[in-house]
């Protein structure tokens, strides 16, 4: 095995470093990044694959564990590596010419050669011509081209690229991926290893040669395994889609620890690593009343109230980001069990779906109530309060112990919007307070 | 669109300990205050002759130049300091909290408060008699327009997206080609819009700065200002005209030759992925671009220039994260003991500042008390005033776009003419017209405040979609339906906006409005504003420093009792683009 270019020992990361209560967004990991490898990074969004992106560049520091590059530390040295962003991160005021030169300007070479190795490399790219044009007069397809020409320009060792196509419609986007791996696979560029980090499961498989995929809360290391399918991949070879069904698998496979492991099609590779315990809250998923039971009507369409996630998924056109939260929330309340890759409907589930909206609610409401703790600890607080009433404050505090800032804040919303939809209590949004929903009072409504 | 956004943006940060952090900051004032005042009685011992300012029409070119350099120099201090102190306030941690408080504070205080403290020091300062008196009404111009410049830029450093940030670091960018190439063109557009407001600002108190009397000295200096002045003692009706039409017309042309090219020239750094569907244009610009000259010297001497600083400043490792501060012992032990001496000099400061205070008899005190709730009342009075008459008057250009095209240019010229250049006519008018010092300080504080009322209001009902609109004539919405529901809650949020820089605005105006002294004669009435130019003309620091203090805090207060939460509510409930 060839020396890894950038490794990454029992690096980790967690929010508020210097208070008590600290919390972990990545677990303690192991990587490597080799050199002949294009590799893939995927997960659930909350996994932290941008926090370990960047802690592989060296633009953030681990909290604990070190990067080394080529065995130096990596804030020793200046690392020559390049990222591509989701956002394209272009300079909205200076021309694609510019933008390329930028970063050769920043290691000091002189104006003819920073001309002649823009334009060569804008060429490889395919913006001949465009080299005066400023990025808003561009599609997102050629913006994104030139934040690849920009990346390129300094010929770096390890290119990053950190969703680089989910700003892009389906059709650019498959364009630049197969451009990307010509010119990978022509040896056009200098570069000698590529790390994508993607949410999107067929992307993975059909770029990479190892696929490392992400667990969240914290996020940690699953599944490490490389794609021996030979290139060009054909989406709709059998190996392809065991691939894509394998990842849908450990994606939603209980994460428990008596977990059985999981195998990649071909032989068996790292075993998955196994979640954290749980916390006295579970973590919601961001999925609003309405996905669910869209989802759920959906999948109790089907023969026997089953389908494949990856078929779901397709049919939707929605990628992992989207379909997951609501697969997970409609797991927690019950409704929904995922075996194997494949959405089960439970018997509570197609009550749901078939029920009309009234009746919907109720069922709502008694799922929630079984199934949510948070939701069941607000609505008792209320019980027990004179007015019936609670600051929204009250119930951050209590989350805040368990989940970062912001997580904390997202949870409190996505259960308030629970709460709502099941009528368990109402929400004034001016004054952030709580209120026990009665049917004879009346909504007030603070005037100007 | 005249939208001023620097209180709007002070107030929506969030601040950790904002009461300890106000008070430390406070007291830092009251004591440079008191340091600057000790010190000034100290050295002001030269008597000072006057300059004669003619009233012929013929000096006036000469006078209008004088007036523009002024300006000149103290925007580009202003500019050169801003820029710094936004810099330092958005990238060092430690002081952040510290420097913002300081913006708040310092933008509340009444520049004219300073007036005399800065005039005599400067005149003490240089023997020349002529370069005091300038150097001092420079520095006062400069804090009248400095804090809203800076407030601007730090908050677009704060704004800078973080892939951009992170690209220039993976890069290597060096922090030279950092500013040029990612903060100041991201922040360009504040700049301007602010520069702007704050030259409009600096007119304002350069007409006050030209001639003023301390101590029985009177102070001179050759501009527009004391033209129009002079001419005002003078009950020079001609003198007058012409002095005014000179003053609108350089402003115009200030208006039509740079500032108007320069909100077109930032256009392009509009932070937009997607271009807009019409682009201004401008005449004067594309000619700039097109100059043959101007292209050759960019060529020859620009870019050559700008590539040796380049490559010169290029080779050094690019900057990681910043480390946890780590920092030698002596180093701390140093910031420590400067941070204790200070502390300790503020605090003997702020006692002797006391003790000066606590001399006050209970009659001062009770006097100022009720000048300061008669300045409230007229404040009051002003702002209400200006709400009745702009609010609708702003909605009906708003919503007729024919009236717009003639009413909107007319009210920004109405509104680039300073009001202190004006007072003096004003103040002759309503005298003869019967009336007194008290209607005329309205009328003034209303003069000065009314257009970012008016233009806030404008952009108020631009804004409301005509969705809304129909909505309101299809349902048959009566009159006060109409106002309701529509167009008070959709203008709500800029009225608000409007209000905060006019309440501001019309508190700095009272220090003018309600003591003003002409042909020998001293009107004045009761107010806050009177008290500061009573014991600035009379040298009385510790009624000076007692009536602004007082001024001070009670523009804090207003602010945060008052229009922050007024702000807090258009921001979440009057938001149209939900």
């Amino acid at each position: 095995m060839p020396e890894a270019i950038i490794q990454a020992s029992k690096v980790e990361k967690f929010y508020g470093e210097h208070t008590s209560a600290t919390i972990p967004v990545i677990a303690p990991t192991d990587l490597s990044v080799e050199p002949g490898q294009i590799l893939a990074l995927l997960g659930p969004s909350g996994s932290g694959k941008s926090t370990l992106l960047r802690m592989l560049t060296g633009l953030t520091r681990p909290s604990a564990g070190e990067v080394l590059w080529h065995g130096q530390p990596i804030h020793d040295c200046s690392p020559n590596v390049a990222i591509v962003f989701q956002s394209f991160a272009l300079f909205p005021w200076l021309t694609v010419f510019e933008n390329v030169e930028a970063p050769l300007k920043a290691r000091g070479v002189n104006s003819f050669e920073r001309r002649k190795r823009s334009l060569k490399i804008l060429d490889t790219v395919g913006l001949d011509g465009f080299e005066q044009a400023y990025p808003k007069e561009l599609s997102g397809g050629m913006k994104q081209r030139v934040g690849f020409a920009r990346a390129l320009v300094v010929e770096p060792e390890v290119l990053f690229m950190d969703e680089p196509f989910s700003a892009l419609d389906v059709l650019t986007a498959e364009n630049l991926r197969s451009e990307l791996l010509e010119l990978w696979g022509k040896k056009a560029i200098p570069t000698k290893a590529i790390f994508i980090v993607t949410h999107n499961i067929e992307e993975a498989v059909l770029l990479a040669d190892r696929i490392i995929v992400l667990g969240k809360n914290p996020g940690c290391i699953r599944t490490d395994f490389e794609v021996a399918i030979p290139r060009p991949r054909e989406r709709k070879s059998p190996e392809f889609t065991g691939y894509v069904d394998y990842i849908y698998k450990v994606l939603t496979s209980p994460t428990q620890h008596d977990a059985p492991p999981l195998h990649p099609p071909q032989e068996p590779q790292l075993p998955v690593v196994a979640r954290t315990p749980r916390v006295a809250y579970q973590m919601l998923s961001h999925a609003r009343p309405g996905g669910i039971a869209g989802l759920l009507e959906l999948v109790d369409d089907r023969p026997n109230g089953r389908e494949d996630m990856y078929r779901l998924a397709d049919e939707l056109s929605f990628e992992l980001d989207d379909l997951l939260p609501i697969v997970d929330a409609a797991h927690q309340l019950g409704f929904l069990k995922v075996e194997e890759g494949d959405a089960q409907i439970t018997p509570e589930g197609h009550d749901f779906a078939n029920a009309e909206i009234l009746r919907q609610k109720e069922l709502f409401r008694q799922a929630v109530l079984t199934n949510v703790t948070l939701l069941r600890q607000i609505t008792r607080t209320l019980e027990a309060k004179k007015d019936h009433s609670a600051p929204e404050e009250l119930f951050h505090d209590l989350l805040d112990e368990h989940f970062s800032e912001e997580e904390s804040k997202r949870q409190l919303e996505t259960a308030i919007s629970w709460g709502r939809y099941a009528e368990l209590f109402e929400y004034d949004a001016d004054r952030h307070r709580l209120y026990l929903h009665q049917v004879d009072a009346v909504a007030e409504t603070p005037s100007l | 669109m005249r939208r001023v956004r620097t209180f709007a943006q002070s107030t929506v940060r969030t601040r950790t300990w904002p009461l300890l952090v106000d008070f430390a900051v406070f007291a830092g004032v009251v004591a440079i205050f008191y340091a600057f005042a000790t010190v000034t009685r100290y050295w002001f011992t030269a008597p000072v002759a006057e300059a004669v300012i003619e009233r012929s029409p013929r000096a006036l070119p000469i006078y209008a130049f004088y007036s523009l350099v002024r300006m000149a120099v103290a925007y580009f201090f202003s500019l050169a300091f801003a820029l710094s102190y936004g810099y330092i306030a958005a990238y060092n941690k430690r002081v952040e909290v510290m420097m913002i408080a300081v913006l708040d504070v310092l933008q509340s205080i009444p520049v004219l408060s300073f007036l005399p403290g800065v005039m005599l020091a400067t005149v003490a300062l240089f023997p020349t008699r002529q370069l005091g008196l300038e150097l001092g009404s420079i520095i006062l111009i400069f804090t009248g327009q400095v804090w809203n410049i800076a407030f601007s830029f730090y908050s677009s450093l704060k704004a800078i997206p973080r892939e951009l940030r992170e690209a220039t670091r993976i890069y290597g960018f060096s922090r030279w080609q950092r500013f040029f190439q990612l903060e100041l063109p991201f922040s360009a557009i504040g700049l301007v819009w602010n520069s702007m407001v704050s030259v409009a600002q600096g007119w304002f108190t350069l007409m006050l700065c030209e001639m003023f009397v301390l101590n029985n000295h009177d102070f001179r200096l050759p501009g527009l200002g004391s033209y129009l002045k002079t001419a005002a003692d003078h009950n020079d009706k001609q003198a007058m005209a012409w002095g005014l039409a000179a003053l609108i017309g350089v402003i115009v042309l200030l208006d039509q030759l740079l500032w108007r090219p320069l909100i077109i020239w930032s256009d392009k750094f509009k932070f937009e992925q997607v271009e807009s569907a019409a682009p201004p244009r401008s005449p004067l610009l594309s000619m700039l671009f097109n100059s043959t000259i101007l292209r050759a010297v960019r060529h020859r001497v620009f870019a050559p220039l700008s590539e040796r600083l380049v490559v010169y400043l290029a080779h050094r490792p690019p900057e990681a994260e910043p480390a946890k501060p780590a920092g030698s012992p002596i180093g701390k032990i140093l910031a420590v003991g400067a941070v204790a001496s200070l502390a300790g000099l503020t605090l003997y400061a702020t006692i002797k500042a006391g003790i000066l205070l606590s001399g006050l008899s209970a009659a001062d005190l009770s006097l100022t008390l009720h000048a300061a709730g008669a300045t409230l009342l007229r404040v009051t009075l002003s702002l209400l005033l200006a709400v009745a008459w702009c609010v609708p008057a702003g909605v009906a250009i708003g919503f007729h776009p024919r009236l717009a095209r003639y009413a909107q240019p007319l009210a920004q010229i109405a509104a680039s003419v300073p009001a202190t250049a004006l007072f003096p006519i004003i103040l002759l008018a309503i005298i003869q017209m019967g009336g007194g010092m008290n209607t005329a300080s309205i009328v003034l504080m209303l003069l000065g405040t009314q257009w970012y009322i008016l233009f806030n209001v404008i952009a108020g009902a631009l804004a409301i979609p005509s969705d809304m609109r129909d909505v309101s004539s299809i349902f048959r919405f009566n009159f006060r339906e109409r106002w309701m529901t529509v167009i008070l809650p959709g203008i709500f949020p800029y009225l608000v906006t409007g209000l905060v820089t006019a309440s501001g605005g019309a508190w700095n105006a009272s220090i003018v409005a309600e003591y003003f002294r002409m042909n020998e004669h001293t009107y004045t009435t009761l107010g806050l504003g009177a008290q500061i130019s009573l014991a600035n003309d009379s040298g009385n620091t510790r009624l000076l420093l007692l009536s602004t203090v007082i001024m001070a805090a009670m523009v804090v207060t207003i602010n945060r009792l008052l229009w922050k939460p007024l702000f807090r509510l258009s921001e979440s409930r009057y938001r149209l683009d939900v």
